[in-house]
């Protein structure tokens, strides 16, 4: 069965690791001719050898071959960790191993033997009877542990120490006067003074971002579920959008109607002369670019928290006299607060992660995310003020995020009942509708506003300068093809950069989904000890902003022993562990639909876990799948906070190459190719849903279960 | 042959198994019977593998499975929910675990179709599951448990989700079966009717242990305590000072009244007895012996009529065949047991 399997594609591993692959990145040799200088690595291997022939030799070993497998992982990854370059070699290595030792980075065959140990400790766990005693349960938790670690924890970790490193020495003095700099704190600006801290900044933005567009929300929402009105679906398609565009999309169309030479600016000019102003660069135009993403966000959920409330509680209100506006006063608002709660800390959450807006509007209202990027991609490289912001903004991230779980989390399974509550929700009392149409409907209209301009401004002129005249011109400029004489030249600006785009989002996206969903299918369907520290950590990556995912992942994977920055790889290992989380709560919300007596049914028919994932979980996860492959592949192509750090000129991304013109004043070139990314988007996005999503499933017994929030 | 030897299963705190031991024999078929909560499903899950337990050791045919996975046990279940896959044919639910086992897949679907015709499930092969009546799909999981030969056959509560007209028929179609084919089942229900009917050996559970174990009969007839006495069909537990007489009938004092009556097993001394609704004869007072009483209400049920007795003994539920004269609420009566059960 599967341990069979396990031990001899571990024990492969460990050999192709040991003979005919290179050790090292960049380097031709194998291991074995270089192993007698590399004392180092010895003990590793040794225990690497043993456990592998422990798994072929002695089937009973469990708790033994665990401590060699682990044993051999950890040496490994230290001798990795503890000599690198000169700079970074630890003095312990130097003491021991003599001065001036050093090592390139792991290569494949490195990274083949960590791959022995990891599948040789999961097997011994399910020798020893732990995972329930399969390998393929133990396989994907020591896995999904392991990657966790190198991929998330240590970057994180890494960040966390350069606080305290200056100039190669550890200092708790400098970690002090970092974390508590007036840059971040500072109070200035409420003494007179220019500007406060970027601390004060971003919770300002974030909590305005927050509450504002809870409101918006709730003013849609309201007048979808209880306004009367017939045709709401306009609503619906305008909140997809934000989920499908670039997050600094939208303050290109602002910079288009506000700037110094917009739209709008130049007819009030024109019209009332009123001056020219740069308002629109600072946190007024960054918190409406925010509000505008935000918003169809608060309103999907908070529709979704309205249409729970079963009517019966309104209308049993009703039946004892009282008026609409008591009823929305005293049953409709009160039920309504968790979900107000969940969209509000959501917004919150989302303003302090944001980067691509203030970059490109902020002007002089920083924010911690630009802050960082610049301490890092400025004049002056200063890694230790950017990993102490980092992690300033990491706290604050997750501070909102425990909040969010302890205090609202909870409570936002809402089980729909199949049979359906008759009875109309209590309308809204005529103020009250007064209200939110006039909230609602202009702010439905700014928002259409600004993705016409998106589409438009791709085909005219200048939009910027109101030039309207059709063109092609920026289409041309970046895609641009021409029939040479070695065949077909892709001659446009934005071509590498969308290919390399496409290509990166082709590759991360399923193995986001892939791995996202089995650990969903583990969390949901296995018990072992640790789970739940597991799906904790798991889901908690998920709130690690983009900008700190981007300093982390720059700093730690520019050295031995992983030392991949640059390459195409890191792009991808920074997708697949930043979008997981989300593939982990699609699987779960769609597990918890699922039966557990499926699974059951199926083992006792004899199939081993392995068999029951890939013969009945997988099969009725396909929409989960579908979504969560939709999901990780739109994120690739339009996330730009933590990318920003790691692309480079053989692999640039498009959002960072937009970002580029915008900074370049190429405006409508960025709208134009902008505008090209949604459409592929959509297209990639229907091709997903028609291939994997052709999922024909019989009813189900089980109620659906709605899990309100992303 | 099923063994438990001191088998327990906690979930955090709560024991739902509690150090429970028992044999079950070859060919026979065993309910576990119990209300709500007293671990019955658990019991089913662990004989599955479902369940590893927390400490104790489990046998099947000799071979001790304690650690072994669901997978690797050849044991089937149909489920309560019957759990067919939604998104394969009822062909291919039946065909899984042939095909899982490393059959060919035309030799499993054709050996399906076999199972589908002995069950009386022909024609339905290519419906989907959802499409069947809520009796045919439990056939189809019994198909599916079935096709596979195990050794042993569970199920849990097989009759909550068809209506009460099927369920008669159904707990037949299991028992005859079982007969037939000298399976070895394990069946959980918390309907006493329904374990009496079905079992050759009942096991009546109360928080995670057994309360007692035994044919239906005994444990009709010499329940353990008031509890498996009154779980085990309706019982009246009456306060008496027993004195043994000749050929089995004693002699009970209640209060100052006394009266005779045979006992299910020799006991003397003062007690708790349990007296069974239908061992309580209502006759016309007449002054000698009998416990006096006053009927509370009379109550005509169709096939029997149940009254309501206000004794010294405190309320007594009685029962008596409709042929007999219905006797009014509010008459003067005396009971007399036809047979009484000593408890404890
Ligand atoms: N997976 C579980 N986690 C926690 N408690 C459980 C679990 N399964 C059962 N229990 C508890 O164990 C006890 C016995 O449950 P169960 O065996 O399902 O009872 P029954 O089938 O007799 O109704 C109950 O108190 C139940 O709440
Ligand atoms: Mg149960």
């Amino acid at each position: 069965m599967t341990s069979v399997r396990l031990d001899w594609a571990a024990a492969f591993a460990a050999a192709i690791a040991l003979f005919p692959l290179p050790w090292y990145a960049g380097r031709a040799e194998a291991l074995l001719p270089l192993l007698p200088d590399r004392p180092w690595l010895w003990p590793g291997l040794a225990c690497l050898v043993a456990a592998a022939a422990t798994a072929l030799a002695a089937p009973r070993a469990g708790r033994g071959l665990v401590a060699l497998a682990a044993a051999a992982l950890v040496l490994l990854l230290l001798q990795g960790i503890a000599i690198g370059l000169p700079t970074t070699t630890w003095p312990i290595a130097e003491a021991l191993f003599g001065a001036g030792v050093r090592q390139p980075a792991f290569g494949p065959g490195a990274a083949a033997a960590l791959a022995a140990a990891t599948m040789l400790i999961a097997l011994g766990f399910a020798r020893a009877r732990a995972f329930n005693a399969d390998a393929t349960v133990a396989l994907i938790a020591v896995a999904g542990g392991v990657s966790l670690a190198l991929f998330v924890f240590l970057p994180i970790l890494r960040v966390l120490v350069d606080v305290f490193v200056e100039a190669g020495r550890f200092s708790l003095a400098v970690a002090f006067d970092r974390l508590a700099a007036p840059e971040a704190w500072g109070l200035a600006c409420l003494a007179g003074g220019v500007r406060c801290g970027v601390v004060w900044n971003t919770l300002l933005l974030a909590a305005l971002t927050g509450v504002l567009s809870t409101l918006l929300g709730l003013a849609f929402a309201l007048l979808e579920t209880r306004g009367g009105l017939a045709h709401t679906g306009v609503f619906r398609a305008l909140a997809v959008l934000p989920l499908i565009t670039p997050p600094f999309v939208v303050s290109l169309a602002l910079i288009v109607l506000f700037g110094r030479t917009g739209i709008v600016t130049a007819l009030l000019w024109e019209l009332f002369d009123i001056p020219r102003t740069r308002w629109i660069y600072g946190l007024p135009g960054v918190l409406l670019a925010q509000l505008l993403s935000q918003t169809p966000i608060a309103f999907l959920l908070l529709s979704a928290a309205l249409r729970a409330i079963a009517p019966s509680l309104e209308e049993s209100a009703a039946t004892m006299g009282a008026r609409p506006a008591r009823v929305f006063a005293t049953v409709t608002l009160p039920l309504l607060r968790p979900a107000l709660a969940n969209a509000a800390l959501l917004g919150f959450v989302e303003s302090l992660g944001d980067f691509g807006n203030p970059l490109v509007l902020g002007g002089e209202f920083d924010v911690l995310a630009t802050r960082i990027f610049f301490a890092i991609a400025g004049a002056r490289h200063e890694p230790g003020r950017a990993a102490a912001l980092a992690i300033l903004l990491l706290g604050l991230t997750l501070g909102a995020f425990w909040l969010q779980e302890r205090w609202v989390g909870r409570r936002q399974y809402v089980t729909v009942a199949g049979k359906g509550d008759a009875g109309i929700p209590a309308p809204l009392p005529a103020g009250l509708r007064r209200l939110v149409s006039a909230l609602a409907w202009p702010w439905a209209a700014f928002t259409a506003i600004v993705y016409a301009i998106i589409l438009f401004g791709a085909f005219v002129h200048d939009i910027g300068r109101f030039d309207l005249t059709f063109t092609w011109r920026h289409f041309i400029e970046g895609f641009a093809i021409e029939r040479s004489a070695f065949g077909l030249h892709f001659r446009g600006a934005a071509w590498d950069s969308l290919f390399t785009t496409l290509e990166v989002a082709a590759i991360s996206a399923p193995i986001t989904a892939f791995v996202g969903i089995l650990l969903a299918w583990l969390f949901a369907r296995t018990s072992f000890r640790g789970k739940g520290t597991l799906e904790f950590v798991t889901l908690l990556t998920f709130a690690i902003p983009g900008t700190v995912v981007g300093v982390a992942y720059v700093t730690a994977f520019n050295v031995p022993p992983l030392e991949i920055t640059g390459t195409g790889l890191i792009l991808i290992l920074c997708f697949v562990f930043r979008n997981m989380p989300v593939g982990v709560r699609g699987g779960l919300a769609a597990l918890a639909q699922i039966d557990r007596s499926l699974d059951e049914a199926s083992a006792t028919m004899g199939a081993d876990a392995a068999t029951t994932l890939r013969r009945v979980v997988l099969p009725l996860l396909r929409p989960a799948i579908v979504a969560a492959l939709a999901y990780a592949f739109v994120q690739a192509m339009t996330a730009v906070s933590a990318v920003i750090f790691l692309v480079s000129a053989r692999h640039n991304m498009a959002t960072v190459y937009i970002v580029g013109r915008v900074e370049a004043g190429e405006i409508s070139l960025a709208i134009a190719y902008s505008s090209v990314l949604i459409v592929l988007m959509l297209l990639v996005i229907l091709i997903i849903d028609r291939v994997v999503g052709a999922a024909r499933l019989g009813r189900r017994a089980a109620a659906p279960l709605v899990r309100v929030g992303a | 042959m099923i063994r438990f030897e001191t088998v327990s299963k906690l979930f955090g705190a709560t024991r739902a198994v509690d150090r429970v031991s028992f044999t079950l024999a070859e060919g026979t078929l065993t309910t576990l019977l119990g209300p709500s909560g007293c671990g019955k499903t658990t019991t089913l899950r662990l004989i599955a593998g479902l369940e590893l337990p927390t400490e104790g050791r489990i046998e099947i045919e000799g071979r001790d499975v304690t650690a072994l996975p669901a997978a690797e046990r050849r044991v089937a279940m149909v489920f309560q929910s019957y759990a067919l896959f939604p998104h394969m044919s009822v062909r291919e639910n039946v065909a899984y675990g042939l095909i899982v086992g490393g059959m060919a897949k035309r030799a499993a679907l054709a050996r399906a179709e076999e199972m589908l015709d002995t069950l009386g499930l022909a024609g339905l092969g290519d419906r989907q599951p959802s499409a069947l009546s809520g009796g045919q799909q439990q056939r189809v999981a019994v198909a599916r448990a079935l096709v596979l030969r195990p050794r042993v056959l569970l199920f849990d509560e097989p009759l909550s989700n068809l209506d009460a007209r099927l369920r008669r028929r159904v707990r037949e179609d299991i028992r005859d079966l079982q007969r037939r084919l000298g399976l070895t089942v394990v069946y959980v229900t918390h309907d006493q009717a329904e374990a009496l009917a079905v079992s050759d050996i009942v096991v009546v559970m109360r928080e995670g242990r057994i309360a007692q174990m035994g044919s239906p009969r005994e444990l009709y007839d010499a329940p353990a305590d008031p509890f498996v006495a009154d779980f085990m069909g309706e019982a009246n537990v009456i306060e008496a000072e027993v004195a043994a007489g000749p050929d089995g009938v004693a002699r009970l004092v209640i209060g100052n009244h006394a009266l005779e009556a045979p006992l299910t097993r020799q006991a003397a001394g003062r007690m708790r007895l349990a007296v069974r609704p239908e061992a309580i004869r209502l006759t016309p007072p007449d002054g000698t012996a009998g416990l006096p009483g006053t009927v509370r209400r009379a109550v005509f049920v169709g096939g029997h009529m149940e009254y309501e007795v206000d004794t010294p003994a405190g309320l007594l539920f009685a029962t008596a065949p409709s042929s007999e004269p219905a006797v009014a609420a509010g008459t003067l009566v005396s009971l007399a047991f036809s047979r009484a059960i000593p408890l404890g």
